[in-house]
């Protein structure tokens, strides 16, 4: 699997989801949320940010089904789900990621049926190749 | 002021083909070659370069290769196929105010018998790869798979409206022997029972796999006139980086269904004399096929979510309201990253095109949409 290679801003992201926080970058001075974290505040430019708790629950903008050729670790779980996620707080931060069962399942571990545009979801939090990634549960089941 | 200052005099072009011979390099000398043939200028006479990133030619090798004299402009437009149109803007620009008189552009590709660039996809996990490959988001198909589902989702366009765009492009290779999928015809039943890709994109929504090559030559609007060709004029130029963009998807934007096709849109008419509504033949770039309803709200064709409706009733077909991508483009044609749309403009403006639209006098070429992009408005 495809492990996130971190940079100095988006960092603390996965420092956060290491300890199963899903936290989003603001700014320390006007408080706008900003996704993907960057250095400085498009809103008023400030350098000082904060890492702000986030609630986990979302719904899914998008989603997608891909099918082979793909890499071989994701080819062995196709047809599996991408989706991505808008923020309760906050519906222009939107996060790519997966629905699955139960948070450590296949990224295929979901009937296809079930997603639907508009769905509530909440985060989890599991282990691949020793990074903590987030994964998504349906809020119905 | 850019306005019909330029134009473009020579247009070549190899083979495609799923597999060629070949290397890039090889490629390229000869639609280069072929390009300033066609315009009659000799290569010692070229002194612009322009190109786009995702090629590994570079005008180093190429001035070299076919014998350029000295070289005052050069330049590379970053972001793959959103920099296709770029190439004819920055040259046209160059042109315009002295930096160069004789300028090529060019794309070569080997992307049938090379490997698929998302299999080297591990290099793009720092920003901003690290928000999307690792939950599988591997290929452009993924990316735009996904605003295609919300797309279809908030204004009820349709799978038969992406099928409306595979099948204008099919039906224009058909006509055109130089073309992948000449003699090929597509039918509904073969879109619709094809493979899935990543769904809600099928096999037909995606586009070719092809080795080959294309360039063309821009020079000063009145040695235009002196040369082999009947000019074809660069009325307006633009390039787009909407706002909190980001990369290949748009999915950071306050609105990411109006992606870079809507920046440079706006430039690029607000530097013309007409409008979307004097467009007589358009060659939007089709990488995938909800890149085109997506372009045609961008420039201006229809209202916002009417791209869909836009496509039914033949209106992209030759006689309909747009005709569409006349070589075939990317997706039956050849994917050389949008190069075989600006060198289709050119045919269709000097009236030599195999599905010629009569007394074509105007055409927009676009590059990649969802990318940071860019456009030219061609003229005769
Ligand atoms: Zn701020």
């Amino acid at each position: 699997m495809l492990t996130p290679v971190t940079d100095e801003d988006g960092a603390p992201f996965w420092e956060y989801a290491a300890q199963g926080e899903l936290r989003v970058q603001s700014c320390a001075d006007c408080g706008e949320l900003r996704f993907p974290p960057r250095p400085c505040c498009p809103h008023c430019q400030s350098f000082a940010s904060e890492w702000r708790l986030m609630s986990g629950r979302g719904r899914i903008w998008s989603y997608v089904f891909p099918h082979p050729p793909l890499l071989p670790d994701y080819a062995a779980q196709a047809p599996y789900n991408a989706v991505i996620v808008e923020l309760a707080e906050d519906p222009r931060i939107r996060l790519v990621g997966n629905v699955v069962a139960t948070p450590d399942a296949a990224l295929d571990s979901v009937d296809p049926a079930r997603l639907r545009i508009g769905a509530g979801v909440r985060v989890a939090f599991t282990e691949v190749d020793g990074t903590t990634v987030p994964r998504w549960r349906l809020e119905r089941g | 002021m850019l306005k019909d200052a330029t134009a473009i005099v020579g247009i070549g072009q190899t083979a495609f083909a799923k597999q060629l011979p070949e290397t890039e390099k090889t490629l390229a000398c000869r639609a280069i070659l072929a390009a300033l043939d066609d315009a009659g200028i000799a290569p010692s006479e070229v002194d612009g370069f322009a190109s786009y990133t995702m090629e590994e030619t570079d005008e180093v090798e190429v001035a070299k290769a076919i014998g350029a004299g000295d070289v005052t402009f050069f330049s590379k437009v970053g972001y793959g196929g959103g920099g296709s149109c770029a190439t004819v803007g920055h040259l046209a620009a160059a042109i315009a105010t002295g930096q160069a008189s004789v300028g090529v552009a060019w794309r070569s590709r080997k992307r049938g018998s090379g490997p698929r660039p998302w299999k080297n996809t591990a290099v793009q996990l720092p920003t901003p790869g690290q928000w999307t490959r690792p939950f599988g988001l591997l290929r452009p198909a993924d990316e735009i798979g996904m605003l295609a589902r919300r797309y279809m989702h908030e204004y009820g366009a349709t799978r038969d409206h992406l099928f409306n765009v595979a099948l204008a492009c099919r039906n224009r290779a058909n006509q055109n022997p130089a073309a992948i999928m000449y003699e090929r015809p597509l039918t509904r039943e073969m879109y619709m029972t094809s493979r899935w890709i990543s769904d809600p994109l099928c096999l037909f929504d995606n586009c070719l796999e092809t080795d080959g090559a294309l360039a063309c030559v821009i020079v000063g609007a009145e040695r235009a006139r002196d040369c082999r060709q009947k000019p074809v004029y660069v009325h307006s130029a633009a390039q787009g980086l909407p706002s909190q963009h980001h990369g290949m998807v748009n999915y950071w934007n306050d609105d990411p269904l109006s992606g870079p096709a809507w920046t440079a849109a706006r430039h690029l008419w607000k530097q013309a004399d007409f409008g979307p509504q004097d467009v007589d033949v358009a060659q939007i770039y089709d990488a995938f096929t909800p890149l085109v309803p997506l372009s045609l709200e961008g420039y201006g064709f229809c209202g916002r979510g009417e791209g869909g409706a836009f496509t039914e009733g033949g209106a992209l077909e030759i006689g309909g309201r747009l005709p569409l991508n006349t070589g075939g483009g990317g997706l039956s044609e050849a994917y050389v990253h949008g190069f075989n749309l600006i060198n289709e403009g050119v045919k269709q403006l000097r009236g030599t095109s195999t599905a010629q639209v009569p007394d074509a006098a105007t055409c927009l070429v676009t590059a990649g949409e969802g990318v940071p992009t860019s456009a030219v408005l061609l003229r005769s």
